[in-house]
């Protein structure tokens, strides 16, 4: 069994996590829909995708500019080649202000492995988004980009947060939210550094933006003495006007929502004059692959902005959650991104782990054609060495389909054998319809 | 001098539903075209192109392509084979001996309810029988060949047409998907079953043999009271 087969059955195993999953990016979906009615989302999409194209084209340039521009501005700037590079920077940086740190919600910081960096350090690091908090607290990996706790029943919530408190806390969504506001509030008030995503960097400004819902991203950013922003590189959009078109199509697709409660547009680190924010800055831009990926076929893949839209539409992840991809995204953008970004993972049969319904193509905000990149990647795959069996397999069966008379018989024989699956035919111990057979019978329409 | 028409059978028509392509055959003929047998023909590719077998695909989609090459119009009764053949034989073609021919059939590949409404502008087709249907979108037709009316509108004319709930759904087919990941693909079949029993859709109708058969091969196999239908053979019984 394949590992995906193997993490995808696993996560089908569990009732209430299939169930959670699956009722909750449904309704995010539903929500994602109704915000796009009654605007010109398609207009806004060639919008967003012309920006982004452009973002890519010129990414070299544009991250050239936003660092300049934030280092005018006080803020200090690491290019981080790999993921190893930008953990190992971001723990200097915490070694010599602390150990207690404040996070923010960052797909970025799970990519480069940094919670495990920094406990291996003996830092103390607490996830300060709601769904963040519940997945680390259970030991976790975020199940979905968007909504980390998806596949979390508010009675999973209570039997983690209990424990913590030491009293009863109860199932109520609004106890187990004040609960979390409480322990969280004095841990942003004795951390030395907090540390963020990013969700676009301005180029023409030097504005890091931070779009979240909870308050806990400014808090991070705002209230311990160091911010320390991770960014992938692939971020960087040209004109602060053009957060017009990408902050709508984010936050629509995302959450649905027309705004989110907090949009964050930092300039830099406190000055002299400023009561309140970080005396120290630092931008993390992570590489991690993104220039290699640049070069490819699979350049319009760095225009993805982590809408998530993709993820609540596709059908194979509300089986099997975002976990079951084997890394840190899932859906079609973790199919894509997972064997591009993580090559030496043996992930690249995520390509694979998708039906090919194209849906997450009619929803992504930028246009970018995840059909035809799945269908490139298993092209790559075909040809590489790894599937010599399934390739001697298309290999026979070209052969015989290109034939007129091997191909009547075979079809003609195949309407012969018995593939009801109830009286154990023989059938199912062939190789290809046996798999099928297992679940299901084939129903012929003579 | 007439217009030749071929009706394309495809894989799954000759192998597991012939009796889709002689009610496809018989619904033209009512609607006044008398399609012509396709000597030689096989299968559109699709398989190896969707596995990513570039040159394996190109070797059965030529036997085809060669087959259909003098036909005004090649009719298909699948979503799926329709958009494969007008959508990427051309690109599966590229750079190839056959890429003009390929640029030059692939506009006359039609599916067969957008040949029907969409080229025929036929008059419906059948009386209406009261039989209360409800429509599935098959992924490819629907997002690729951007065929969400045409269907509706020949069903609607002859059955009692219900809404199937989240019907862009994918089944879980997905050819070669169906085999390497059987429990996530039948966990998909098993969604799909689920919505068209709580919506009382005791006949769901698609115009792709894949889904028909991935469907209809679950529902068989749990024993739902959920029967599936080809749109061809819905409107042939109602003739």
């Amino acid at each position: 069994m394949s590992g995906f087969a193997r993490r995808s059955a696993a996560a089908l195993a569990d009732p209430v996590r299939h169930d959670n999953v699956r009722r909750f990016s449904e309704r995010a979906h539903d929500h994602r829909t109704e915000s796009v009615a009654g605007v010109d989302f398609e207009a806004l999409r060639d919008a967003g995708e012309r920006i982004r194209s452009r973002s890519v084209a010129e990414m070299p340039a544009l991250i050239d500019e936003f660092e300049a521009n934030l280092e005018r501005a006080g803020a200090i700037v690491h290019r981080a080649p790999t993921g190893v590079d930008a953990a190992a920077y971001i723990a200097g940086v915490v070694a010599r202000h602390g150990s207690e740190v404040v996070k923010g919600k960052s797909m970025a910081s799970e990519e480069i492995g940094l919670n495990e960096r920094l406990a291996a350090d003996g830092v103390d690091v607490v996830e300060t988004d709601l769904g963040e908090f519940i997945v680390q607290t259970a030991g976790e990996r975020p199940e979905h980009i968007i909504i980390p706790a998806i596949h979390k029943s508010r009675a999973d919530v209570r039997e983690l947060f209990e424990p913590l408190a030491g009293h009863p806390i109860g199932d109520e969504p609004a106890a187990l939210a004040d609960f979390a506001r409480a322990h969280l509030r004095e841990r942003f008030l004795r951390a030395q550094v907090g540390i963020t995503g990013v969700n676009f960097g301005v180029a023409e400004t030097g504005t890091v933006v931070i779009v979240e819902n909870e308050g806990n991203g400014r808090m991070c950013s705002g209230v311990p003495k160091v911010h320390i922003a991770v960014m992938g590189m692939e971020r960087v959009v040209p004109k602060l006007a053009d957060l017009g078109t990408l902050l709508p199509l984010l936050i629509r697709s995302g959450t649905g929502q027309k705004i989110t409660s907090y949009v964050s547009m930092i300039g830099g680190p406190r000055r002299g004059d400023e009561a309140d924010g970080p005396d120290e800055l630092h931008v993390v831009i992570l590489d991690n692959g993104r220039s290699r990926v640049r070069e490819t076929e699979y350049a319009s893949v760095l225009r993805c902005i982590r809408g998530g839209a993709w993820q609540n539409v596709c059908p194979v992840y509300r089986h099997v959650g975002g976990t079951a991809y084997g890394w840190v995204y899932g859906g079609p953008i973790g199919a894509v991104l997972t064997p591009l970004l993580h090559p030496q993972g043996g992930l690249d049969e995520l390509s694979q782990a998708s039906s090919l319904c194209a849906a997450c193509d009619d929803v992504c905000p930028v246009r970018i054609p995840l059909h035809d990149l799945l269908i490139g990647l298993r092209r790559d795959r075909a040809n590489a060495a790894a599937g010599a069996m399934e390739k001697l397999a298309f290999r026979l069966w070209s052969l015989a389909w290109s034939r007129p008379w091997l191909y009547r018989i075979s079809t003609r024989a195949a309407r012969r054998i018995p593939m009801n699956g109830r009286g154990r035919p023989a059938a199912a111990h062939l190789p290809v319809i046996g798999r099928w057979l297992r679940s299901r019978d084939v129903v012929v329409k003579r | 001098m007439t217009a030749m028409i071929g009706l394309f059978s495809t894989c799954l028509g000759d192998a597991v539903h012939p009796r889709v392509v002689r009610d496809a055959g018989r619904v033209l003929e009512a609607a006044g075209v008398s399609p012509v047998p396709i000597a030689g023909a096989t299968c559109c590719g699709q398989p190896a192109w969707n596995g990513g077998f570039v040159a394996d695909a190109r070797r059965v989609a030529r036997r085809t392509l060669r087959a259909v090459a003098e036909l005004d119009a090649v009719v298909v009764p699948s979503g799926s084979c329709a958009a494969m053949m007008r959508l990427h034989w051309p690109q599966l073609f590229a750079g190839d001996r056959d890429a003009a021919l390929a640029a030059r059939v692939a506009p006359r590949v039609f599916e067969l309810s957008q040949y029907l409404v969409e080229e025929l502008a036929a008059p419906p087709i059948g009386s209406h029988t009261g039989r209360a249907v409800a429509y599935h979108d098959s992924c490819h037709m629907l997002r690729e060949l951007r065929l969400h009316d045409p269907p509706r509108r020949l069903l609607a004319a002859v059955a009692d047409l219900r809404e199937l709930p989240r019907s862009d759904r994918c089944c879980g087919f997905g050819g070669a998907f169906a085999v390497r990941y059987p429990d996530v693909s039948t966990a998909m079949a098993d969604d799909k079953l689920a919505t068209a029993q709580a919506a009382g859709a005791a006949t769901v109708v698609s115009a792709d043999p894949g889904c028909i058969m991935h469907i209809e091969g679950r529902a068989s196999r749990t024993g739902a009271p959920v029967r599936v239908v080809h749109l061809a053979s819905v409107l042939a019984d109602a003739l």
